[in-house]
């Protein structure tokens, strides 16, 4: 029980700083690329920036959770 | 990190922390965390109408996060979450609306704070003795459920009052397999209607009434209850956000870095779920309204909303 628990804790500290070294390179590239388009779309186009505010919100929760699940399969499956 | 929409300044970092820690609170207890959330922003500079509505935004992307993730154990009703959406849309509305009558009274602050403080204690309060009552009972199992089955089978010291709601036969009567409940239409609009009205008065999701309300009136299972909520407040937060965007009180960008932290802690937050009883998670939630009682008492006394 122990080792099981050490080892999962151990794929998810490995899971966490994969997944940070991924942030911080989605805040540089794409959110600063976004940025820009965005914040026109805000001054412009009030409507369709809220709707793409939602979409771009329930995107990225699909996307990450998804980066999250494969990060975590592909650890475990490493440390087995 | 500049974000141009606010005009704000805030360490990534810092934002994507908060996320994480709002994302195990909400995962966990199904609750969008907007009494963390707001005052976190605030502190940082944002002002107060963007804190609002750039923490619905972040809210929609965690709720959708915890509910995959709970779906995968079956803890969502999606049937119920729908219908509670209707009545939680229509109960926002109603109690914005009553903001704006006692703004114009000129009384709202002090109506506001007491209201939220009898609100708040009042629902710890029951909580921690109903749980506590039903931990100590023989009935009060103790151990996390292990099957779908398991879970439907939550005990509770109010199961009496509830059992009596679910007895009222007013048609249309709607059957919840998902809960295994069966239960007047009325009832649960009743419920979300009211969740609806202090999110609309008191500001946030009211994840903190509308939670313990599916347990003690409605008869949910405490797990599904939690994946239920979330579910129904990424309706209703997809709707907040979109009119404050409308408005001109979300900046997109400080929510996106928020939920990059919020993914990982609904996650995990939602796995916690499967190792608690339904009477630990409702004693653990105590706290919770407690903290939002605390910061309307500072508020109150200092004059400085936080």
């Amino acid at each position: 029980m122990k080792k099981e628990t050490a080892r999962t804790l151990r794929a998810f500290a490995i899971e966490l700083a994969i997944y940070a070294v991924l942030v911080v390179g989605y805040f540089f590239l794409v959110l600063h690329f976004l940025g820009g388009g965005l914040q026109w779309l805000e001054r412009n186009h009030r409507y369709t920036y809220a709707g793409a505010a939602i979409l771009l919100m329930i995107g990225q929760a699909v996307v990450l959770q998804n980066v999250t699940t494969i990060l975590l399969r592909l650890i475990r499956g490493r440390t087995k | 990190m500049s974000f141009p929409i606010s005009g704000a300044h805030i360490s990534p970092i810092y934002l994507a922390i908060m996320g994480f820690v709002i994302g195990i609170l909400g995962g966990f207890f199904g609750v969008g965390g907007s009494f963390i959330a707001g005052p976190a922003l605030r502190v940082v500079g944002l002002d107060w109408n963007f804190a609002v509505g750039t923490d619905l935004a972040h809210i929609v992307g965690k709720s959708v996060v915890a509910v995959r993730q709970h779906r995968a154990f079956g803890n969502v009703d999606l049937r119920l979450g729908l219908i509670m959406a209707f009545g939680t849309i229509a109960g926002a509305e109603i109690g914005a609306q009553l903001i704006q009558m006692l703004k114009r009274a000129g009384n709202v602050n002090l109506v506001v704070s007491i209201v939220s403080i009898a609100v708040y204690v009042s629902i710890s309060s029951f909580m921690i003795w109903e749980s506590r009552k039903t931990l100590r009972s023989k009935k009060g199992g103790t151990a996390a459920p292990t099957s779908l089955a398991a879970k439907k089978h939550d005990p509770s010291s109010f199961d009496h009052v509830t059992r009596s709601i679910q007895g009222w036969k007013i048609w249309p009567m709607v059957n919840l397999p998902a809960s295994g409940v069966t239960i007047s239409l009325w009832v649960i609009i009743f419920v979300s209607f009211i969740g609806g009205l202090f999110s609309g008065f008191l500001g946030g999701g009211a994840g903190y009434i509308r939670m313990p309300s599916m347990v003690y009136v409605l008869g949910i299972p405490t797990h599904l209850a939690v994946g239920t909520d979330l579910f129904e407040i990424i309706i209703s937060a997809s709707y907040g956000t979109f009119t404050h965007a409308v408005k001109g009180n979300v900046d997109i960008l400080i929510a996106l870095v928020m939920h990059t932290g919020a993914a990982i802690g609904a996650q995990i937050g939602a796995i916690c779920t499967q190792y608690f009883a339904g009477p630990k998670i409702r004693l653990a939630f105590v706290p919770l309204p407690l903290i939002g009682a605390a910061i309307v008492i500072y508020t109150l006394m200092t004059g400085h909303k936080i």
